[in-house]
């Protein structure tokens, strides 16, 4: 794996318009969504994309604490976003920092806008999402995993949130960037997309883009959301999918 | 995640999963998290914190003197009496087949699976305690309370734990009735068998009143005590 501190930038982009782990500027890392691996949650998901790992825990509506951020027309949502120590290379300090806090907080003014909060006044809905491997794309895995999570809860939503991320490297726009294009590339889009009403809900932006390659951009990130709310749904079914026993199928 | 309900005024989806959403008339099996001067709230699983207030039961509570009836971590059986619009639950303790539990301990299932720990008629709830000698209490919260020997505890707990898994399923009340039988451990488990069972609604309401607390205690060690012998 390239390591942060490398002074070679790595091809990005080869002759034949492969980015550096094979795939082509529209293609998106594999996906694996498993709904429900924690019993003791009410709801939960796993996600892992590429080399990220990310597991999503929700519990609610429940009692809020602290007691003076209750709402009493809507439940508050709340989240908390963290990469474990062991999550990359180089040891990251445990606990909240300025990223983590900024990221937790544009995840969870996402979930409130597909939420039907008003129906848990004086509640709260809280998303804890954990990233256990990270490779670049982890706050939209965590979207993915969390709002996977919430809908394994029971909880009313307007849609599923698929998120991705779509970039510039080497001068070119490509879909869900890895680690290395990340590092070294020039610009980084993450976006969530509510795919029934086709609205964005997060979309925030690192680098620098043209004005026609940020509407480039945003075209592939919605056609690789539509992709992964698929997915997202595929693994809801699989959770309430009911399949005989190898002993009765006999 | 849940299923289309499409019949008017509102379509709406019915979850197949998640927290217990209280409806007026249930049973529900709660614990003690707080001790006010007038009322203790309850966990009862549900999105809020359920009041309930000295008056919703069976004793003579002095205003202050709630907590030398029911401390934290209590666990009691209550019937979910109202809601409001801002989703206020209120609870009452002061019918008969309501009261404090003593002893045994609470399990967790999903509120989706009870109505298949319950059993057609009670068929399922009827086959456990009849083949395991325990004691349940069946809250339709998913809070599920088990008293009686060590034993009895550990294979209600196993027959949970499949109703848990295999909910969706045709035939699990003869699955359960089958492992039951297979894992009988001695002849004593039948003997026991005297399976009082808080029912949901219908069924006996028998002597479990208020003062069932201090029987089922009672009925816990006896039989803790044969066991050992």
């Amino acid at each position: 794996m390239g390591s942060v501190g490398a002074k070679e930038v790595p091809v990005l982009l080869d002759a034949e318009g492969r980015r550096i782990d094979g795939r082509r500027l529209d293609e998106l890392r594999p996906i694996q969504i498993r709904a429900g691996p924690l019993p003791q949650a009410d709801g939960s998901a796993f996600v892992e994309w590429g080399a990220n790992k990310v597991m999503a825990a929700v519990y609610g509506p429940r009692e809020v604490h602290p007691r003076h951020l209750q709402q009493s027309t809507k439940a508050v949502i709340q989240c908390r976003y963290n990469m474990a120590a062991f999550s990359v290379d180089e040891r990251k300090r445990p606990g909240l920092d300025r990223r983590s806090q900024e990221i937790s907080k544009v995840i969870a003014e996402a979930f409130e806008s597909v939420v039907f909060a008003e129906e848990f006044p004086r509640t709260s809905i809280d998303v804890y999402i954990e990233v256990l491997q990270a490779n670049a794309g982890t706050r939209c895995a965590g979207l993915v995993a969390g709002s996977v999570a919430l809908a394994d809860a029971g909880i009313p939503m307007v849609d599923l949130l698929p998120a991705v991320a779509v970039g510039k490297v080497a001068g070119a726009i490509a879909l869900d960037l890895k680690k290395e294009e990340d590092n070294f590339g020039e610009a980084d889009l993450p976006m969530a997309l509510v795919p029934q009403s086709g609205r964005l809900v997060l979309l925030q932006m690192e680098g620098h883009m043209t004005e026609p390659e940020l509407a480039k951009a945003l075209d592939l990130g919605v056609e690789g959301c539509k992709v992964i709310y698929e997915k997202m749904k595929a693994a809801l079914r699989e959770r309430y999918s009911v399949r005989p026993l190898a002993a009765e199928a006999a | 995640m849940g299923l289309l309900d499409p019949r008017p005024p509102v379509v709406q989806v019915v979850p197949l999963s998640g927290r217990y959403l209280p409806k007026p008339g249930d049973q529900v099996v709660g614990t003690v998290t707080d001790v006010q001067s007038t009322f203790w709230l309850l966990d009862i699983g549900a999105p809020r914190w359920a009041p309930l207030h000295m008056t919703g039961t069976p004793w003579k509570v002095e205003v202050g003197e709630t907590e030398r009836y029911l401390r934290v971590g209590d666990a009691v059986v209550v019937r979910v009496e109202n809601l409001d619009a801002t989703g206020r639950i209120g609870v009452t303790m002061a019918e008969e087949g309501l009261g404090k539990l003593e002893g045994g301990t609470i399990e967790r299932i999903s509120p989706a699976r009870v109505p298949r720990l319950v059993g057609r008629g009670g068929s399922m709830i009827a086959t456990i305690t009849r083949h395991t000698g325990a004691e349940v209490a069946i809250g339709q919260n998913g809070r599920i309370w088990v008293g009686g020997s060590a034993d009895a505890i550990q294979r209600v707990r196993d027959v949970l734990q499949m109703i848990e898994e295999n909910g969706p399923r045709p035939g699990l009340t003869d699955r359960v009735e089958r492992f039951l039988l297979a894992t009988t451990p001695t002849s004593a488990g039948a003997e026991e068998a005297d399976g009082r069972v808080l029912p949901r609604d219908d069924g006996p309401p028998g002597e479990d009143g208020a003062g069932a607390g201090d029987e089922l205690a009672d009925g816990t060690r006896g039989s803790r005590d044969e066991d050992e012998s």
